[in-house]
């Protein structure tokens, strides 16, 4: 399978002009297919880049609305697997696509296996949410072997220092953690994510993405005047959860996009 | 073996380290340096240790339990850190992290609690220095210890009971962390145990360490000589790592963690995570978890809140695995026979943890009869009198 790789997404939208839109959805909710339909929906209405959750039983990063798909996911029998399947699933429509995990069910599964097995599924790479670089040698070696993106997080918080060691391990493009708080909607985008976006771009090259708290296409579009993509993820889950299926994602797709080519 | 001293980032071997959000990682750096630069400041030092002793009522006694020992068939001390003041040795933790969070120049403090010792441990600091406090606590723990609901809303603390997951000290633990995540600039975790991320695990055994020199000294002082083995209850093991670490040079000491066995490990409802887990990550550090094949937590049963958790300090991994401490399980059935004995020969009411580690007692004395066994008596039972007054149908209208 012909891998598309997050930097080739980040470029083409760069040459249209604008930011990329990164949506997320946690696998397995409301139920396999469920999801697969959505992030099917939300590829075909406009998403460049797919995120999909490996739902977790203690996702500390998360806000109520993820933990409760997650929760839910996972008292539906959602397993790594199952995850693994929703991404060669969506890979299959020729997004790129990356799995954003808590450490723990990587380490179960087997660290390099999981690189494998992501790669052969049609995977670009993995989004870390609770990895640091510091601890991540094993996570480097594997995702050089089996040639994936490596996303580590930034914060608000990180010193200059840390912002430069950090982004030296990403491959692939960078997650700007917008605010400091979890993830979930939020009226207001942050204030503070234009200037780390700004410390990032400083000791990388490689595009940076912003996410935590971006949930209409108003606020997708003032993300987009100063990063080179757009992170949404409760937003979407939200409109799982109030049943609205794959024709509520790809509506919230829409306005997105629509936001992002303001 | 030299006591063990975890490398600079915080790992004991394979465990401990950070997993954690990067978000956090400043407020970390920042803990370390603060800690490493207080214990270095005799005034810090002084300070603490005059708090210990006017205000948490250290030293704690050593006490030779004769009667008990009697039904044991071994000589039991106990360490009577259920004597400190808010009745466990929560406090000495507490008290190390307050002054350091007052330190810090940080304002408010949150901690997460099973039993509710810690809570209530923190919400006394915070009391004593003026900082605003939050405590989260499973809704299952506000239900089943509502007694120290009471008293860390009486010490002025907001209590947040956490309906998330299991509903107890995971879930606690789970949406403490995302309210630091949030609030560190102004906020210090408290983390009660020797769990998460480092420096917590050193730190919070470094301040709870004060239990086990002690008790060294009075054990030299009472028998002229170190005690055979050293027992203590262990569910994020703050008050094992406590008594054991002054220990753990002395290679004749045996050191016994004894986890939470619930129904029985064979039943699959237990929280004995180094007996039955396997290695993993957990809040923010690596060490044995209990989990599933797929890597996700699987929720802990005990009849003690304090020890109902699917995780366990790194430090104690390491130990694990080095075969310096041997760590067992204890049903719940063992334990509160165990709560009965003391309560019944000395007239001391343990708490449900606490209770694990008398009944480990009874096993080291059953495997070695006649020998000294040092025990943490680490907390006091009242919290848990209605738990145990059901157990043991003493209840009016009960059968």
């Amino acid at each position: 399978m012909t891998r598309v790789r997050s930097a080739e997404v980040f470029a083409a939208a760069r040459a249209e002009g604008r930011a990329a839109l990164v949506g997320y959805l946690p696998a397995g909710y409301p139920s396999y297919d469920g999801c697969v339909a959505a992030l099917e929906a939300m590829v075909e209405a406009g998403c460049d880049l797919i995120e999909i959750g490996l739902p977790y039983s203690d996702p500390v990063l998360d806000g109520p609305v993820i933990q409760q798909a997650s929760e839910a996911a996972l008292r539906g029998g959602a397993k790594t697997v199952d995850a693994l399947r929703t991404v060669e699933a969506v890979a299959a429509t020729g997004a790129a696509v990356l799995v954003m995990s808590y450490w723990n069910p990587v380490l179960r599964y087997g660290v390099d296996g999981f690189a494998r097995d992501l790669a052969a599924a049609g995977g670009s790479g993995m989004i870390t949410p609770d990895l640091i670089p510091d601890e991540a040698s094993e996570w480097i070696a594997a995702s050089e072997a089996h040639d994936l993106d490596r996303v580590f997080l930034v914060a608000p918080s990180s010193s200059e220092q840390r912002l430069a060691s950090t982004t030296r391990a990403c491959s692939g493009w960078v997650y700007a953690a917008s605010t400091m708080g979890v993830t979930g909607a939020r009226t207001a985008t942050s204030a503070v994510a234009p200037a780390l976006v700004e410390r990032t771009r400083r000791c990388t090259d490689l595009p940076v993405a912003v996410g935590l708290g971006v949930s209409t296409g108003e606020q997708a579009a003032e993300v987009a005047a100063y990063a080179d993509g757009v992170i949404v993820g409760s937003a979407f889950v939200r409109r799982l959860i109030d049943g609205e299926g794959p024709a509520g994602v790809a509506a919230l797709t829409h306005e997105l996009a629509g936001g992002l080519r303001r | 073996m030299t006591a063990t001293t975890p490398d600079a980032t915080g790992h004991f071997g394979a465990y401990g380290g950070r997993f954690v959000p990067e978000a956090l990682i400043a407020a970390l750096d920042q803990l370390s340096a603060v800690y490493d630069e207080a214990r270095a400041d005799p005034e810090f030092t002084a300070e603490l240790q005059r708090l210990l002793r006017e205000y948490a009522g250290r030293p704690s006694l050593l006490y030779d339990a004769e009667r008990f020992s009697g039904e044991v068939g071994a000589r039991i001390l106990l360490k009577r850190e259920d004597l400190n003041h808010t009745g466990a040795h929560k406090i000495n933790n507490v008290i190390g992290q307050a002054l350091l969070t007052r330190r810090m120049g940080k304002r408010r403090i949150i901690a997460e609690t099973g039993a509710g010792q810690h809570g209530v441990a923190t919400a006394t600091a915070a009391a004593l220095f003026g900082l605003e406090c939050t405590v989260y606590m499973g809704q299952v723990d506000t239900e089943r210890q509502s007694l120290n609901v009471a008293r860390m809303r009486l010490l002025g603390a907001t209590v947040i009971p956490v309906t998330s997951g299991s509903r107890t000290l995971k879930d606690a633990m789970n949406e403490a962390f995302r309210d630091w995540v949030a609030s560190v600039d102004t906020t210090h975790y408290c983390i009660g145990s020797v769990g998460g991320p480092h420096p917590f695990p050193v730190m919070v055994r470094d301040f709870a360490a004060v239990i086990g020199t002690e008790a060294r000294q009075q054990c030299l002082d009472l028998l002229g000589r170190l005690p055979d083995s050293v027992v203590a209850c262990v569910g994020g093991g703050s008050n094992a790592m406590g008594i054991f670490h002054a220990f753990v040079p002395d290679a004749d000491v045996a050191l016994y963690g004894f986890e939470a066995g619930g129904d029985g490990v064979e039943t699959g409802r237990h929280a004995a995570t180094i007996t039955a887990g396997s290695p993993g990550v957990l809040h923010g550090a690596r060490s044995y978890v209990l989990q599933d094949a797929d890597g996700q937590t699987v929720e802990s049963h005990s009849i003690s809140a304090g020890l109902d958790y699917p995780g366990v300090g790194p430090e104690h991994a390491y130990l694990a695995d080095s075969g310096r401490a041997s760590y067992r399980a204890v049903t719940d059935a063992q334990a509160m026979d165990a709560f009965a004995l003391l309560c019944r020969t000395e007239g001391i009411i343990p708490a449900i943890e606490t209770a694990h580690a008398l009944a480990g007692a009874q096993q080291v004395a059953a495997q070695a009869p006649g020998s000294t066994i040092l025990v943490n008596l680490s907390g006091r039972g009242d919290k848990d009198v209605a738990t145990a007054a059901k157990w043991f149908g003493l209840l009016d209208g009960s059968a």
